[in-house]
């Protein structure tokens, strides 16, 4: 029985010895939370970003800080692991008393941490291209919204390359088939039979994609103009890539256009077979610019490695992270309440050259830019839009949002206000 | 094990909702939520411990289990909101209104009873642990060949719900849950309710496979582990026996599932992977096999030392982990419960 | 929005014709414009301008019928024409490290090297890299390849005109090899299925019978939708069913071969673990990372000897089995050899291993993927018939897996050693007894099994994502091959591995990938429960 207890006790006192630390806290800092997985399947993407993180909060704190105070970054690791991110969320929050917090990668992470701010009035930064279809109080869509990145691709498709047929293909899970809906939608509106698109989707890191690109082969070889709109993730790439580049279809016969390869992505591949092959993103490392070149050096220097590529989550986060400054400064406090009000409005260079701003909806305004990968794992630019693109949290294409609106500006402050029935559901 | 159990239970509520904040000995609500994540933990363990530790099915699929009590416990939850979803749907939870579906699949009736709801709870993973079972046990698929088919399940159970149109929210899963039974899930007084019915569940799971343990039932299972020709030769039914256990065994998985995830505030089909129940497993290992008690420790050794080393050396983390494993496994068979027990012994 | 002089060559009758190309390359410059000038406005409009000027440039290139153009244009395509920054030059460049080898484009003389960064490159996008190689499929037409040649002409298929008749009749008449004459035919007679002949269109038809060609099927859609004539239409109806009864066929044989493949990479996966789960019964979680750790071996010679891939990827076959093979041993020493007849605990501890094995890699390698190169010779295809081509790197995995597979099945059943193997598998006391050092052999089976995995890994990284994930996606379907197959029996490997592969692709075209894996998942559990022996169930005593 003895031991029992001893067991038992064991394991509560360790539990119970980690409620009482990190109690002291020093307040002449102000703290900012980054939430990214460093281990788990989603470490290969979001470490990087953490570090980003850090060099900006580095910079700034170089700068003179914030407030007349430094900044001081607390990193913890969700692991890759949905309800762990909620945890570290709450703790964050409640235990390390951040100012704000800039994190997350998947839309289901985002998802899980979001009641946890809703519910503690905190800030949330997030800074990967998503599905839309959310504007809350309390989180800042800094990546693109579907119409901020596939929209204008398949615009430049159907324009500038006569594309007729369409390919559809997506992993499955929330964000390409929200995409692929909104993308269905508007192709029809454009006048695209049904037989003209092909829709299909796979599971993650799905390796085996020959009946598909055969599949792919069949439809495009009807002798219309047959493009690839690829909302593959991550590990799946590679092969289908390959498998496309075996099977002989070009960049010139289907171009595939992705959304979610990028520089970090194409580091890990050989990019002999997908040259020509495009990318819609916000922000491609090849933006001719000063501004860029100098976040480009100072990346290097800081990762120290010249190797090191920079993307478009990262122009993100240095967006994000400038506005939550200037806001910050315009509040003249910290306070959550206070910044949401303050960071409407606010304006801040991005990396290409332009300004973007945060819109009432917690979108911010970008310029959409379509690149062609090279053969050094760099993004040729062939087209961008003439000025900034602002994101819609709601797709004018879904039957069930097209009516919803969102303007967290007083006297509206809803996210979800439908101008039909003039109610706002969901938080207000 | 009980008297520690019932002195959780009544302090962290009472330090949490009724000790000042700026007190000592107050209780946040993170730790008081972290705590009672743990104690579903500790219940799903014990679950597998008493099939593995006891009647010596190596289930690696507990994980499913699990995970489908919080399913059903998610769709009533999603029911829960009702109209206040973001769409202000009155019937379809966010998911299925991007989506463009018209109206509710069929599962999904029924769900905004509670009683309903937690019937399934006990129903869904009980059934499938029956039905496979029954299959299993009957044609005597048993060692390494029904570990590895009890992992094919929850792997197959993975990729299912991964699937969209399956009508359970695809990778996003189910979240931004509401209330339960009235009371608002964000509401510090709730979490506490949580907190007492999982620590209830688990003293109550503990019980029951301490009383199935101790009866005659319970040296009979030891039989089936040890020598499982011999007690059927005995004239036993030895598969009715591992049936039976098994399925008791994924009821209370289903339970701790059902309570753990309104407490996280989401579920997502990863729950299902494969490597997710290899992980629960080496909790009782690591606690020691075939001690209820252990299996709980166990539970709690691990998760805490997940919590803080994927805090503090993120990349220690999986070699951590990799190393309790062998160690365990080459050093104390036992577990570190046995550990103790041999030191007492001397 | 183009220059209205250059009559005969507006975009729109450019573009779409690779025939108008033919006039203006074949017959002569534009009237009314000095050539010379007209090559010197459009290489300005190359340097200066944005894409769409860059298109009335190559335009302009072209309509000037310079010598000069096709280099250019070929240059263009490859990457290799740059301009000098400080005044605009036009240059040819070879880049050697950061020294650039340039030629004038006008003159043609050499200039000497300069700095990489005082050139740029003119780039291009896809639309003008399809002007380009419209542009140039004229000089395929010409090419002295048949292959090319024949591409040039199905190329052609795909824009016929009425008008294109005369010139297929000119390139047929010099035509020699059968392929090319084939595709000329063709594209002929598609040429008549669009004439007000009803005589002309019978006969086309008569031609087409049995034609596989995509353009053809296309035609014949077309013809059905707009023809009146019963006579034709009857025809026509008659040779397309053909067509589509062939399709289906070679449909079918695409389909197994795309099973066959996807089998033999789960043979490759899984045939090191039957071995060990097989023979000395141990259950190797860590087989993936084993298989991961071959692919890394792939990444890291080809690291060493970059430059030739094709060499790299044979030295990797034996220095991945050393590897993995060692690692294997070690795993076998230090932690398996003490668990022996705990097979449950062998899978824990294993499953340890293969944690720490993954985050040794994401510590040495970075978390991110490595990117492994392809010889030559395993990407491409090779061509049955129009509608059948197998990609090579498939069939190479193919045929490496039955060679694994029989060298494997030989070593076991002929040598020494393999014999050694058996009899410690079927009855490890008396093995014993007859002098056998049953732990030499436990150890050197383990090596042996991981070794094959680690072949596996280089034959995946031709394949796949080079990462530390690489393994988990293969250990649970290595897992229910060995288990459906029949533990301990190499044939069961096999035939479990192909089929199973098979089987996936059948169900994939209608169920969809993941619904597919779903099924062959249930179908397995369902199955073990069966036959819990898998499908070629160990006999004899060793059994059970």
């Amino acid at each position: 029985m003895k031991s029992k207890l001893i067991a038992i006790s064991v394991g509560c006192a360790l539990t119970v010895s980690s409620l009482f630390s990190g109690q002291a806290m020093a307040e002449e800092t102000i703290k900012v939370g980054v939430l990214h997985s460093l281990s788990g399947t989603m470490a290969i993407s979001e470490t990087t970003l953490k570090d980003t993180m850090l060099m900006l909060i580095d910079e700034q704190n170089k700068k003179g800080g914030l407030l007349g105070k430094q900044l001081e970054a607390v990193v913890v690791d969700p692991a890759s692991d949905w309800p762990l991110f909620a945890e570290k969320a709450r703790e964050l929050i409640e235990k390390e008393k951040v100012a704000s917090v800039f994190g997350c990668w998947t839309s289901v992470s985002r998802k899980s941490v979001l009641p946890v701010f809703e519910e503690l009035n905190s800030l949330l930064f997030y800074p990967v291209q998503y599905e839309g279809e959310e504007s809350s109080r309390n989180v800042f869509y800094t990546g693109a919204a579907p119409n901020q990145q596939a929209i204008p691709a398949v615009d430049y498709l159907m324009n500038d390359m006569g594309v007729k047929r369409w390919v559809l293909a997506g992993t499955d899970y929330v964000y390409p088939r929200t995409t692929n809906k909104i993308l269905e939608a508007y192709l029809k509106a454009k006048g695209v039979a049904d037989e003209d698109i092909m829709i299909n989707y796979t599971p993650f890191g799905h390796s085996d994609w020959q009946s598909i690109v055969a599949d792919i082969k069949k439809f495009g070889s009807l002798g219309k103009k047959t493009a690839v709109v690829s909302t593959i993730n991550g590990d799946a790439n590679v092969p289908f890539y390959k498998e496309l580049g075996n099977q002989g279809i070009t960049a010139d016969n289907i171009p595939v256009v992705a959304f979610s390869v990028g520089e970090e992505e194409l580091s890990g591949i050989d990019t002999t077979p997908l040259v020509g092959h495009l990318a819609a993103w916000n922000y491609f490392m090849s933006v001719d610019g000063e501004i860029n070149d100098a976040f480009i050096e100072s990346w290097q220097k800081f990762i120290k490695s010249e190797k090191r590529v920079t993307n478009d989550p990262m122009e993100a986060h240095y967006i994000g992270f400038n506005m939550w400054v200037k806001a910050v400064e315009k509040a003249g406090t910290t306070d959550p309440t206070a910044v949401q009000e303050a960071i409407i409005g606010v304006t801040v260079p991005n990396l290409s050259g332009g300004y973007s701003a945060m819109m009432p909806n917690h979108h911010i305004t970008k310029p959409v830019l379509i690149g062609e990968i090279q053969d050094n794992g760099q993004f040729e630019i062939v087209w961008q839009t003439s000025g900034m693109v602002v994101g819609d949290a709601w797709s004018d294409f879904l039957e069930g949002s097209k009516d919803l609106i969102s303007d967290w500006r007083s006297p509206l402050s809803c996210g979800n206000y439908n101008v039909k029935t003039g109610v706002c559901s969901g938080q207000k | 094990m009980l008297a520690l159990l019932t002195l959780t239970t009544l302090v962290v509520p009472v330090c949490n909702l009724l000790v000042p904040e700026n007190s000592g000995l107050h209780i946040s609500t993170y730790t008081m939520t972290l705590l009672g994540k743990y104690l579903c933990y500790a219940l799903l363990a014990i679950s597998v411990d008493l099939v593995w530790g006891y009647l010596g099915i190596l289930s690696l699929g507990h994980g499913a289990f699990f995970a489908l009590g919080g399913y059903a416990m998610g769709m009533y939850l999603m029911r829960q909101i009702g109209s206040r979803g973001m769409y202000g749907h009155p019937l379809l939870p966010d998911f299925m209104v991007f989506l463009n579906w018209q109206e509710l699949p069929w599962f999904w009736h029924g769900f905004h009873w509670f009683w309903f709801a937690m019937l399934m709870v006990v129903l869904v993973p009980g059934l499938l642990a029956l039905v496979f079972g029954w299959l299993a046990f009957r044609s005597r698929v048993t060692g390494v060949y029904l570990s590895i088919i009890t992992q094919a399940l929850t792997y197959a159970l993975l990729l299912a719900f991964f699937r969209n149109e399956m009508g359970f929210g695809g990778n996003n899963g189910l979240t931004d849950f509401k209330d339960l039974l009235g009371f608002s899930l964000q509401s510090d007084a709730t979490r506490a309710g949580l907190f007492i019915a999982s620590a209830l569940a688990l003293g109550l799971g503990y019980l029951s496979c301490l009383y199935i343990t101790r009866s005659r039932l319970g040296r009979l299972c030891t039989a089936i582990r040890d020598q499982e020709d011999r007690t059927r030769f005995i004239g036993y039914r030895v598969e009715h026996f591992k049936l039976w256990i098994f399925t008791f065994s994924a009821i209370m998985a289903g339970i701790a599932g059902a309570l753990y995830f309104p407490q996280v505030g989401i579920i997502n089909p990863g729950e299902f992977a494969p490597l997710a129940s290899i992980e629960i497993v080496i909790w009782v290992a690591v606690g020691g096999r075939a001690t209820l008690y252990g299996a709980a420790a166990g539970a709690l050794m691990v998760n805490y030392a997940k919590s803080y080393l994927t805090g503090a050396m993120p990349d220690a983390w999986l070699f951590a982990l990799g190393a309790m494993f062998v160690l365990v496994t080459l050093l104390l068979p036992r577990g570190v419960t046995g550990l103790l027990r041999k030191k007492e012994g001397n | 929005m183009y220059p209205a002089e250059t009559c005969p060559c507006t975009f729109k009758t450019l573009l779409p014709l690779l025939l108008s190309a033919l006039i203006l390359l074949l017959a002569a410059p534009c009237h009314g414009k000095d050539p010379e000038a007209q090559f010197r406005e459009g290489t300005t409009l190359l340097v200066q301008g944005d894409f769409e000027e860059k298109h009335t440039g190559i335009q302009k290139i072209a309509a000037s019928g310079d010598q000069r153009a096709e280099t250019l244009f070929l240059a263009l395509l490859d990457g290799k024409l740059f301009h000098l920054k400080k005044d605009k030059t036009l240059v040819y460049a070879t880049l050697d490290n950061s020294q650039a080898e340039i030629k004038s484009v006008l003159s043609g003389e050499t200039l000497g090297t300069v700095s990489h960064r005082k050139i740029k490159k003119i780039t291009i996008n896809n639309s003008l890299r399809s002007q380009l190689k419209d542009l140039l499929a004229k000089i395929d037409l010409k090419s002295a390849d048949a292959r090319i040649r024949t591409d040039a002409v199905n190329k052609l298929m795909l824009s016929l005109s009425p008008a294109s008749s005369s010139l297929l009749t000119e390139l047929l008449e010099t035509e020699s090899n059968s392929d090319v004459r084939e595709a000329l035919t063709t594209a002929m007679a598609i040429v008549d299925l669009r004439s007000l002949d009803s005589d002309k269109k019978l006969l086309a038809l008569g031609q087409l019978q049995g034609n596989l060609k995509p353009a053809v099927r296309n035609e014949l859609q077309r013809l059905l939708s707009e023809e009146k004539d019963i006579n034709i239409r009857s025809k026509a109806e008659s040779v397309l069913s053909t067509i589509e009864t062939k399709t289906t066929l070679y449909g079918l044989v695409e389909t197994l071969f795309f099973g066959l493949s996807l089998g033999s990479v789960l043979v490759l996966a899984a045939i090191g673990l039957a071995i060990t789960f097989g023979v000395i019964g141990v259950i190797n979680m860590a087989h993936g990372e084993l298989i991961m750790l071959g692919a890394y071996t792939t990444y890291v010679i080809q690291q060493l000897l970059p430059g030739s891939i094709g060499i790299a990827l044979f030295l990797s076959i034996p220095a991945a089995f050393l590897v993995s093979g060692l690692t294997g041993i070690a795993i076998e020493r230090l932690v398996i050899r003490f668990l022996y007849g705990r097979p449950l605990e062998t899978l824990l501890a294993t499953f340890g291993v293969s944690l720490i094995l993954q985050q040794a890699v994401r510590s040495i390698f970075s978390p991110l993927n490595r990117s492994v190169a392809s010889p030559a010779w395993m990407s491409g295809s090779w061509q049955l018939n129009p509608i059948l081509s197998l990609t090579t790197n498939r069939i190479t995995i193919l045929v490496f897996s039955l060679l694994v597979f029989t060298g494997l099945y030989l070593l076991l059943k002929k040598s020494s050693i393999g014999l050694q193997v058996r009899a410690v598998a079927q009855n490890r006391n008396m093995a014993r007894a007859m002098g056998i050092r049953a732990a030499k052999v436990d150890a050197l089976t383990f090596g042996l099994g991981s070794g094959i995995a680690g072949i596996a890994g280089v034959a995946l990284s031709q394949l796949t994502n080079v990462g530390p994930n690489l393994g988990q996606a293969y250990i649970i379907d290595s897992f229910m091959v060995v288990v459906f197959g029949g533990v301990g029996n190499l044939w069961g490997t096999l035939i479990g591995g192909l089929s199973l592969g098979v089987a996936n692709k059948f169900l994939e075209p209608w169920a969809g990938a993941v619904l597919a894996k779903i099924l062959i998942l249930v179908f397995i559990i369902l199955f073990i429960q069966k036959r819990p022996q898998g499908l070629f169930p160990q006999k004899g005593r060793a059994a059970g």
